[in-house]
């Protein structure tokens, strides 16, 4: 039996240590990592955590982070609750068994700590390894803050675990402004953190000798098709089981989630749609702007990127004095608009307030984005809304060095 | 569902052609591609020999892939000596022994390979390939005699 974990009412956590804790009271069975930048220190807290006898389970060291996925997909068909932790290049490598692991069915949950993508190499924060995730079939759920990286894997493990859902659940966080910046966080104590998360309940699970299964079976074009469209149906059929886990955890602690964050939106005039640490600076910015300015800014911020919440996006751009957003990517687009600008612009196309969208390239490699930034972005925004149409080019960047860089201008008059 | 050394009256093995089973929609298929093996409750399935088991519609036994041998190794219990040297080779668990005695070939599921041919250490051989085609008393008929050095 774990030794339960002195803590106190409030502790100064950074994400990566909050993350951690929260691994240890769900009573993980088997971490299988492969420790990378910035993530790190989450399953390094957890190897400590069974070392000292505070979880009962396994840590397995691994050769590569494609050897990790591998090794937590055996443990979770094989019956036990599995998580692990990864960035970047680490990310991109694990990719191949992501689709595994959703096809699968296995609820494994999977916590990454954004970093870029190489090259250039870099280890600071910013959104191409949560966007290469997002055709992986897993549920995708963002903390913008330390305590959120501690709330939402406990809530990842009881969404990925539901049996109407039975998918693996990632939990981002910002790679070093969350994972590495010690804040206030308000832990619950062990066993009502195990209570809430609830026993594993294995489905076809390799270890029952009574039942031999196989898992991850082939399938060519008879059948392929239909398990692709059973396991699209599950992700879809998600949104009202994170709500309703949300609500269960809100009567807990009182701290409230939704699958999309909205902050002054009700008469909101201009706003940004943002991820992860950002929309922190971005909410400031706009409270701001509303005491110096008078200009009417809000915020949408995702908190599940997948499956993407059209249906929440809709209903928050669906405010009648909503003129103008702006849609901030945090990841290098490869030749198109930023993702979340065209996704985004497509849940609007079907909203009556229509409003004109425009997007940001921002922080890449964890270049800085601060409240001035934020601020001015607003203010260009209030100047489309004034023109009634988009006077900037459609895709801009913030923050670049050197001649403006733009792309795309308006037909719309 | 040509085979020599049958086992057993109720066995299901090769009962359909592989793929040829019942083709659901996507709200039936099982969850996560999982297939189990057996039909219910199948502890102790690995005491049992595989007539005994009840085998699932998704298992491989119950299919044939007899279609896919253009080949067919022909078994001769005349010269066999019931070394299980062909039992312990065949890539396919085609070779059908029972206290340890060669009883014949799973045709269901041999593909033709040859191995348990090459591995056969008597003279002439016990097991021959001869064409798919080929009529098996024809064959041990026209079987060929010891060689002499």
């Amino acid at each position: 039996m774990a030794k339960e974990f002195e803590l106190n009412e409030v502790e100064v956590w950074d994400g990566n240590y909050a993350a951690s804790q929260a691994l240890r009271q769900a009573q993980i069975d088997v971490v299988a990592a492969y420790p990378i930048t910035p993530s790190t220190p989450i399953v390094e807290g957890y190897g400590g955590y069974v070392a000292n006898g505070y979880v009962d389970g396994e840590f397995v060291m691994v050769e590569s982070e494609h050897a990790a996925m591998s090794g937590c997909i055996g443990a979770s068909a094989s019956g036990g609750r599995v998580s692990t932790a990864t960035s970047s290049q680490g990310f991109a490598l694990m990719v191949e068994v992501l689709y595994q692991a959703s096809g699968m069915r296995l609820p494994i949950v999977l916590n990454v700590v954004n970093r870029a993508l190489a090259s250039p190499l870099n280890v600071r924060g910013d959104h191409s390894d949560m966007y290469l995730g997002r055709d992986s079939g897993w549920i995708q759920l963002d903390a913008f803050n330390a305590q959120e990286a501690y709330d939402l894997p406990l809530c990842a493990f009881k969404i990925a675990e539901n049996l109407d859902v039975r998918l693996p659940v990632m939990v981002h966080q910002d790679g070093f402004t969350t994972s590495h910046k010690a804040q206030n966080v308000y832990p619950l104590k062990d066993n009502v953190a195990y209570e809430f998360v609830g026993d594993f309940v294995p489905v076809d699970e390799m270890l029952d000798f009574s039942r031999p299964v196989t898992h991850g079976a082939q399938t060519e074009e008879d059948w392929h098709y239909e398990h692709k469209a059973k396991q699209h149906k599950a992700l879809m059929d998600s949104r009202p089981i994170i709500d309703q886990t949300f609500a269960e955890f809100k009567k807990l602690t009182g701290r409230e989630y939704k699958r999309v964050e909205t902050y002054m939106m009700e008469d909101a005039e201009v706003a940004l749609v943002l991820l992860g640490s950002s929309v922190e600076s971005a909410v400031l910015a706009a409270k701001q702007l509303r005491e110096e300015e008078g200009i009417k800014a809000g915020v949408i911020a995702p908190r599940c990127f997948r499956p993407f919440p059209y249906d929440l996006v809709r209903e928050a751009l669906d405010v009648s004095s909503l003129k103008v957003v702006c849609c901030m990517d945090k990841s290098a687009p490869g030749g198109a608009l930023g993702a979340l600008f065209n996704e985004i612009s497509a849940a609007a196309y079907t909203t009556n307030s229509r409003p004109l969208i425009s997007n940001y390239i921002y922080g890449l490699g964890g270049r800085d984005f601060a409240i001035d930034e934020a601020k001015r972005i607003f203010k260009e925004q209030k100047a489309h809304a004034d023109a009634g149409h988009i006077t900037t080019n459609i895709q801009q960047f913030s923050g670049l060095r050197g001649p403006k860089l733009g792309f795309y201008e308006t037909r719309r008059s | 569902m040509s085979m020599t050394g049958s086992t057993s009256g109720n066995d299901n093995r090769g009962i359909r052609e592989l793929g040829a089973e019942e083709k659901v929609g996507w709200d039936e298929v099982t969850q996560g591609v999982t297939l189990n093996s057996f039909v219910g409750e199948s502890e102790n399935a690995a005491f049992l020999k595989v007539e005994e088991r009840v085998y699932n519609d998704f298992n491989s036994y119950t299919a044939t892939v007899a279609s896919w041998r253009i080949i067919k190794p022909v078994y001769n219990r005349d010269i066999c000596i019931d070394c299980q040297n062909c039992w312990v080779w065949c890539p396919d668990t085609s070779i059908i022994s029972r206290d340890k005695q060669m009883l014949g070939i799973d045709y269901d599921h041999c593909k033709g390979c040859g191995v348990c041919v090459e591995v056969c250490p008597t003279n002439p051989k016990s097991l021959l390939m001869f064409g798919e085609q080929e009529d098996n008393d024809e064959a041990l008929a026209a079987w060929p005699s010891k060689e002499k050095n």
